[in-house]
């Protein structure tokens, strides 16, 4: 007999208010390790305060946010980072200008080693880890299609090439659950594609996707499960066919821009 | 690029030489003198950009460090208390001590947004000497102390000449300079500069932002004690009023004038206004008084001209003399792109206030 | 126990000239966000610009009655307006071109002007202290055993009566709300039809022109001026305003007069106090930043840098 393993990533019961308002409420939701799955609702649904509550960035009022077995109430947003999350932005918070590549090695800051004297007396144990990372840094670059623009200054990129950094910059930290705030916003239908097809490269390297998105055609293409959030609550879940033909999603998005 | 190495390394050089053999060439004590103080504001112009240029954290009372490391060595190497520490050990313990302070400083005040942090520092730049002031049992109050222990290198005593302070003030600047090219270049440098361009995306990163900003206040007060032992022993005195307020604003003034962030052109900065305080500014006196303006003193302005530079150059060139490129990009784009700085702020604040 | 309310009379008189510049710190940084560190020099323009029209009323010594009471509105008007215009300019040329920039260039910027204004003073009047006419006859009233000097009501009066009018002047004036909906949210407030410059620069009209008000009051109470004086009483000022809660009047108002308490206690009871009280409002002012960084009567304010 074996304890039951915890869940890779866990939600339970989680109530978040900010004075009266809640934001998210009684929310539970379980991840699967290397599954991908989309969190979606009209605006205001509390998706992206759900990305905040487990990046640290707000504490949950009640309930438990858990990683791999291993509550997150206590830690700070570089601590949960550490651990192997990392998040994408809904409006872009790229170092707007720092060159693509120092983009991409920032992001790598919590898996180095070098300390303060390293920094200070650029050790050969430093140079060798600077050399390493800015490698890697290159590898992502190209991973996501962005190698020619190394030496841009992120803010000179377009649009879409600048949610690609951002893709870039949080899986320089080798994480293993990677959070996706409106990765497709601003995307032509090409660039979606090719979005969707990068998507689906990181999930395939063994990263467990969250995504919160508009788009339904990305997220019925890309995803296993959905979850979908109806002023803070958790209205349906499910495959996406079956989230489609729920009738409370339906009613939820009624009247809503962007279904 | 690899071409372009060895020139690089020749001009070095060439700048090298030139510096070594400048005592010998010019005769003229003063000359050598004025250089040798002018160093130390250069070591204090390079300290103040870690914390301001990298870190991207106003530190208005920079001068406390300064202060902080004269007085230790005027505590540790004088009669004052019979302690007779040498110059060359005191120079880590200096820096050792006012890293100190700028960590129990920094740990408690970090967290305040940037406009309060720095009336904090400020306010910290004011109690530091006004306490040395005070304490006139240990410190001789408003006297200062001093008959401060001279340096010695094998033996030999430094005696009263500029000429081997001048040496090592350009050796401790030279420590500097790649000191500050080293960080600027690593894991901690590109820390300060995502935590100055978006902190909270920083954080995210993994940075912790607190201990990232405690490490730049306690290497900018390390450079700063430094420049204490090194000024204090020329001088042969310390009093409370060499590190008022003013001082601060002189060295921020430094910054500002040749770029923030810019380890060239913030020497650069600070070599010019020493420049014009101890040589451009008496020498207009001087031609003014002989031309008859008698009442003309233009040392007594040099305040205004601090205040000049810092508004102007903010309004009119807000990354420097001599910016470096990243720097001017951000400064001057907040100047033509309002759109740009509100969206950065909102957002900011979007995800606190919410 | 005399002794006692002694200090808190003189703490309330000084306490009244720190909570009249407090009010300009504390409106300005409500709607620009920005610690206009020029301020307390405005201050001190004030009393210089009192010092002037005395003269230029031809006044240099006590006067009584009527004649007191016309001279001391005439001055402390003029002083206010005067303020008043250097104020607007200053954010005309200043501060205005920077609203967008990284916050730290306009507080940099902010610090230039206030050399600037300094040396401007010190050009005018000279390094030194410099006399102020002893306008108001010195008898006061005396209760107990503690003595209200006449100049020591002026200012606790005229602090008073100003703080009114502008609580009265922000609820009720049409460019009061403006300010108001401004400091909430700027953009907003353009959205509506607020003109965003026009209200900024009344702000920075109101609250320079009650640093002229302090000014001529400073004068008449220390008997004397220094190009100088803004630096510390402008620092004493912003603590005030952060003591009580960044943006919020009554609670500069508050502020003003605990920091006024707090030196003249200082002063008398701990030893050698007068050397200590500088360091014990600047120890005010850290621990309040790091304790209540929103004050007494603020509200929590999101980090915006």
């Amino acid at each position: 007999m074996r304890a039951p393993e915890p869940a890779f990533f866990e939600l339970r019961n989680v109530r978040c208010a900010f004075g009266g308002l809640v934001a998210v409420d009684d929310l539970s939701f379980a991840l699967e390790q290397n599954s991908i799955v989309a969190l979606i609702g009209p605006n205001g649904a509390g998706k992206s305060t759900v990305f905040n509550l487990i990046t640290g960035i707000y504490r949950a009022t009640s309930g438990t946010v858990s990683f791999g077995g291993r509550s997150l109430a206590k830690l700070g947003t570089h601590q949960i980072a550490a651990l192997g999350i990392a998040r994408t932005f809904q409006n872009i918070r790229l170092f707007a200008f720092m060159s693509a590549l120092d983009n991409v090695m920032t992001g790598r800051h919590a898996r180095m080693q070098a300390s303060l004297a390293d920094s200070l007396l650029h050790t050969p144990r430093q140079r060798r880890e600077e050399r390493r990372v800015r490698e890697r840094a290159r590898e992502l670059l190209r991973f996501v299609g962005l190698e020619r623009s190394a030496g841009d200054d992120a803010h000179n990129l377009s649009y879409g090439s600048q949610r690609r950094l951002e893709i870039a910059r949080a899986l320089a930290s080798s994480p293993t659950l990677l959070l996706l705030d409106e990765p497709a916003a601003g995307m032509n239908p090409r660039e979606k594609d090719d979005l969707i097809a990068l998507v689906e490269r990181i999930r395939a390297s063994g990263v467990t996707i969250v995504l919160v998105e508009h788009d339904m055609k990305l997220v019925m293409g890309l995803c296993e499960r959905v979850t979908v959030l109806d002023q803070g609550r958790k209205i349906a879940e499910g495959t996406p066919a079956h989230v489609r033909a729920d009738p409370r999603v339906i009613e939820a998005y009624l009247g809503a821009s962007d279904p | 690029m690899k071409g372009r190495k060895p020139v690089r390394a020749l001009r070095l050089g060439l700048l090298a030489a030139v510096l070594l053999v400048v005592p010998f060439a010019d005769h003229n004590n003063a000359h050598v003198d004025f250089l040798a103080n002018a160093g130390a504001f250069v070591l204090l112009a390079l300290g103040l950009n870690i914390v301001v240029g990298f870190a991207g954290l106003l530190d208005l009372g920079y001068a406390a460090f300064f202060a902080i490391g004269s007085y230790s060595y005027a505590i540790f190497a004088s009669q004052q208390f019979g302690l007779h520490v040498p110059f060359w050990i005191m120079l880590f313990v200096a820096a050792a001590i006012a890293a100190l302070f700028g960590i129990l400083l920094g740990a408690p005040t970090l967290r305040l947004r940037g406009d309060y942090l720095a009336i904090v520092t400020l306010g910290f730049g004011e109690i530091v000497p006004q306490t040395f002031l005070n304490l006139a049992q240990y410190t001789n109050g408003p006297n200062g102390i001093g008959s401060l222990d001279q340096p010695s290198l094998f033996g030999r005593p430094f005696g009263f000449s500029a000429t081997p302070y001048y040496y090592v003030v350009l050796g401790l600047i030279a420590l500097g300079i790649v000191a500050a090219r080293n960080l600027q270049h690593s894991r901690l440098g590109r820390a300060w500069m995502a935590i100055r361009e978006d902190e909270l995306a920083a954080r995210h990163m993994g940075i912790n932002a607190t201990t990232a900003k405690l490490s730049a206040f306690a290497l900018g007060a390390a450079f700063s004690g430094v420049a204490g032992v090194a000024y204090a022993a020329k001088l042969d005195l310390v009093s409370p009023d060499q590190f008022g307020f003013n001082v601060s604003v002189l060295i921020l003034s430094m910054l500002v004038l040749g770029g923030m962030g810019n380890v060239a052109g913030v020497i650069v900065g600070s070599l010019v206004l020493s420049f014009v305080n101890s040589f451009l500014l008496p020498q207009a006196s001087n031609i003014a008084h002989t031309a008859g303006f008698t009442y003309l003193d233009f040392t007594n302005y040099r305040f205004m001209l601090y205040g000049v530079i810092l508004v102007g150059m903010m309004l009119l060139r807000p990354a420097g003399l001599l910016p470096s490129a990243k720097r001017r990009a951000e400064l001057e784009a907040a100047l033509t792109d309002p759109a740009l700085a509100a969206h950065e702020q909102t957002e900011y604040e979007g995800a606190h206030a919410r | 126990m005399d002794v006692f309310l002694q200090q808190v009379v003189n703490g309330l008189s000084l306490g009244a000239i720190y909570a009249l510049i407090a009010l300009g710190y504390t409106m300005v940084y409500g709607v620009v966000e920005l610690i206009n560190f020029a301020h307390g020099d405005v201050y001190t323009l004030g009393s210089f610009f009192s010092l002037a029209i005395l003269a230029a009323l031809g006044v240099s010594g006590e006067l009584h009655g009527a004649a007191l009471l016309g001279v001391v509105v005439v001055t402390v008007l003029a002083a206010m307006l005067l303020c008043g215009i250097v104020g607007v300019l200053i954010e005309r040329l200043a501060y205005r071109r920077l609203r967008n920039a990284p916050r730290l260039a306009p507080l940099i910027t902010a610090i230039g002007m206030s050399f600037i204004l300094e040396n401007v003073m010190q050009l005018w009047r000279g390094p030194s202290p410099v006399p102020f006419p002893p306008v108001i006859p010195n008898p006061g009233v005396t209760l107990g055993g503690v003595t209200v000097t006449t100049k020591e009501g002026l200012a606790i009066v005229l602090a008073l009566g100003l703080m009114v009018a502008l609580q009265l002047f922000i609820a009720n004036s049409k460019l009061g709300k403006a300010m108001r909906a401004t400091a909430q949210d700027r953009e907003a407030a353009q959205l509506m039809g607020i003109n965003v410059n026009t209200t900024i620069a009344a702000t920075f009209l109101i609250g320079s022109a009650l640093a002229g008000a302090a000014g001529f009051v400073s004068g008449v109470y220390y008997g004397t001026t220094w190009f100088f004086n803004g630096f510390q009483a402008g620092l004493k000022a912003f603590t005030a305003a952060v003591l009580g809660g960044i943006g919020n009047i009554a609670g500069a108002m508050l502020g003003g007069f605990s920091i006024g308490l707090i030196e003249a206690i200082a002063t008398q009871y701990i030893p050698a106090g007068a050397q200590w009280s500088n360091v014990v409002v600047f120890s005010v002012l850290v621990l309040v930043l790091i304790f209540r960084p929103s004050g007494l009567l603020g509200e929590a304010l999101p980090d915006k840098v």
